[in-house]
């Protein structure tokens, strides 16, 4: 996983509830084997017309928004379906770090395995940080290890996160390995459910 | 000392699977992993890459769904038309050979919508936990097992460690009480709790189904019930075990036989909610007060009784939801004030995860027998699993749904996301018993309207959204 300390980078406001995964990337491009190329497909429906077009007023095919790499969105970002292409695709496009006043938690956690920032933030910073955003300044800076998000206008904006994340996510950690560091306690398990639980073996 | 508080049904299968704390992460032990063609090439390529080997290949069972057709599936894997979804089915069936895993290939029998095959065959069973990288994978909890869906990279975290890190979820309680009108049924059940408290509103919790009402459902209704549980922001939803689910496993051809099934029984019955157990949220529901219900807008939050009237954007609270109620109107060609009833519909899609089960296609048979589909509507059964085709096929479900017009079709996900060749034009309306109304979501500029198969039979007659009440016999 990709290590995520700290950015400075463009925000895109998207000021949609609920958008979803089938929206962030449809099922077109989840027939892929791969995990990059994902970037093409991307809000494919909201950034492109139905002869391939891009249109010009979606908001990350603007020029002032080109290059994002955070974006700030409405309630409940990332809801539906658990396919990890959606922040395999976010992350793909340049999209480091996603704010929203609630994310749905099949997102939240497929973010965690990729380093893919997701930042709450209270409703009415989230809508403040979309006014700003949509006035022509867009920079923001996203620092993990301080919890902040420090706003196009200055101010600071502290959110909270799971220690245990913070950390996987500062050294960009690879679960598995860690898990297998207990691979004891794992053998200590099936051993003693293969005897109270005998009908789960061979099944 | 204070007396030690109860434990919900969600405390008492978590606490059963802990194997170790690491790092303020739970690491739980998974009883049962299902995989299907679309979330694990990913997985395979990553322990391809770091040599590592599948730690249960027999708690693993594979099954091709989400891309299938729904004709022609005799024809074999290499036989689809679809590059993309060849290589992806291709892909499966190489990968479950080489690491010895359990394979129900498409035209199999058994296979089907991987969670239809589960409970099918016996392999889903109470107090177990359950993951597998699709979402509605909360299906599950109708057995009372803790069933989530995950993503790539916890599939593949499973398949090398048989585990998953974890944060135990908080529990909520969803009570259903009292005796549902005819015509109502577990999907107006589901869609009722999710306006109840909203797509995001399970976030964070485990629900449980509790109440008469929730008791007296069938399994498959049970199943429906926790199917939708992810529409409502929640990973996993349960129902506890009781003789509905006993009887229903019973026989099965993975469920335990003879003494085996002795031993389990009495462990499957420690699993419920202890009577002084506390939960964090509650939330009742008049059965009684629920009327047929559909979708008007493209989230599943969106709903309305048949009888109501597509809501004023206006009305929301929200800035952002006043933003997507207007967008959601104008996507699906809705008015606001308009009555939902009398939308005339393009396409019925019964199938899904939700209600492609036997359950499902009877009720929907009864409404459409001696019946004929509207003129200009394309209706479609898609059975949930091969097993469930020739069942109901033995039963002659199949004859009535031809005999009305219906298109009868082989097993997979189909319609309900649209992988396969199954999908809506743009602008077509849909009728649909599925769980996504998202935009495009059955395919480019497609309006999906979410209901039962009552519901759904109701409007293929039609031709229009129907209370369903009109056409009980």
């Amino acid at each position: 996983m990709q290590p995520f300390t700290r950015l400075d980078a463009k925000l895109a406001p998207l000021p949609l509830a609920n958008i979803d995964t089938d929206q962030i990337i449809p099922k077109q491009f989840l027939k892929t084997v791969e995990r990059e190329g994902l970037a093409k497909g991307l809000f494919y429906d909201l950034r492109f017309d139905a002869d391939g077009r891009e249109k010009p007023d979606f908001v990350l095919n603007r020029p002032e928004y080109k290059g994002a790499g955070v974006l700030v969105a409405g309630d409940n970002f990332g809801c539906g379906s658990s396919r990890e292409h959606a922040p395999w695709a976010l992350m793909d496009f340049g999209i480091r770090c996603v704010i929203s006043s609630s994310f749905a938690d099949i997102f939240y956690s497929n973010c965690f395995q990729n380093g893919l920032l997701p930042v709450v933030l209270k409703p009415d910073q989230v809508q403040q940080l979309m006014a700003e955003a949509k006035g022509g300044n867009h920079l923001v800076t996203v620092d993990l290890e301080a919890q902040t998000i420090v706003a196009p206008s200055g101010e600071t904006f502290r959110f909270e996160i799971d220690p245990t994340r913070k950390e996987k996510m500062l050294q960009g950690l690879d679960a598995i390995g860690e898990t297998l560091q207990a691979a004891g306690a794992i053998d200590v398990y099936e051993m003693k459910q293969a005897l109270a639980q005998p009908w789960l073996e061979g099944a | 000392m204070p007396p030690m508080p109860g434990k919900t049904l969600y405390d008492k299968i978590w606490d059963a699977h802990v194997v170790a704390e690491q790092d303020g992460e739970t690491i739980l032990y998974i009883d049962l992993h299902l995989i299907h063609e679309v979330t694990t090439p990913q997985a395979f390529a990553g322990l391809r890459a770091n040599h590592r080997p599948v730690r249960r290949p027999d708690r693993t069972l594979a099954v091709a769904d989400h891309n299938v057709p729904t004709e022609g599936q005799g024809r074999g894997v290499d036989a689809v038309a679809d590059d993309e979804a060849r290589l992806q089915l291709q892909t499966l069936e190489r990968n479950v050979q080489d690491y010895g895993i359990e394979f129900f290939p498409m035209g199999d029998v058994r296979n089907g919508i991987v969670h239809v095959v589960g409970p099918e065959q016996g392999r889903t069973q109470p107090g177990m936990t359950i993951v597998c990288g699709d979402s509605h994978t909360s299906t599950h909890g109708a057995f009372g097992a803790l069933a989530h869906g995950i993503g790539t990279s916890e599939v593949e975290h499973v398949l090398a460690t048989q585990t998953l890190r974890q944060q135990k979820a908080k529990n909520l309680r969803v009570l259903i009480e009292g005796t549902p009108a005819p015509g109502v049924g577990a999907k107006d059940f589901a869609l009722a709790v999710i306006a109840a408290i909203g797509t995001a509103g399970g976030a964070g919790y485990v629900i449980e189904y509790a109440g008469s009402a929730v008791r007296a459902l069938s399994m498959e209704g049970r199943m429906t019930l926790c199917n939708l549980t992810i529409e409502a922001g929640a990973r996993a939803g349960l129902v506890a075990p009781d003789a509905t689910t006993f009887d229903y496993l019973q026989g099965r051809p993975a469920a335990p036989k003879g003494g085996a099934w002795e031993m389990a029984l009495p462990y499957w019955r420690t699993f419920f909610s202890d009577p002084e157990a506390v939960f964090d949220r509650e939330v009742r529901i008049d059965a009684a007060a629920i009327a047929p219900l559909v979708t008007w807008g493209t989230s599943p939050e969106d709903v309305i009784p048949v009888t109501g009237l597509v809501p004023d954007p206006a009305d929301f609270a929200s800035p952002d939801k006043r933003a997507s109620a207007e967008r959601a109107l104008e996507y699906m060609g809705l008015r606001a004030g308009q009555p939902i009833a009398g939308a005339a519909v393009d396409v019925v899609f019964i199938g899904s995860c939700t209600n492609s089960r036997l359950e499902d296609l009877r009720t929907a048979a009864a409404i459409a027998q001696g019946r004929q589909v509207a003129p200009g509507v394309r209706a479609m059964v898609v059975p949930g699993s091969g097993l469930v085709k020739a069942q109901a096929e033995a039963e002659g479900l199949d004859e009535v749904f031809k005999a009305a017009g219906f298109d009868w079709r082989e097993p997979g996900c189909s319609m309900c996301l649209g992988m396969n060749p199954d999908r809506l034009a743009p602008g077509e309306r849909c009728a649909s018993t599925s769980n996504r109304n998202f935009e495009g979501r059955q395919g480019r500029g497609g309006r999906t309207h979410l209901m039962s198969p009552a519901m759904a039979a109701a409007a293929a007659l039609a031709g229009r959204i129907a209370d369903v009440r009109e056409f009980l016999r």
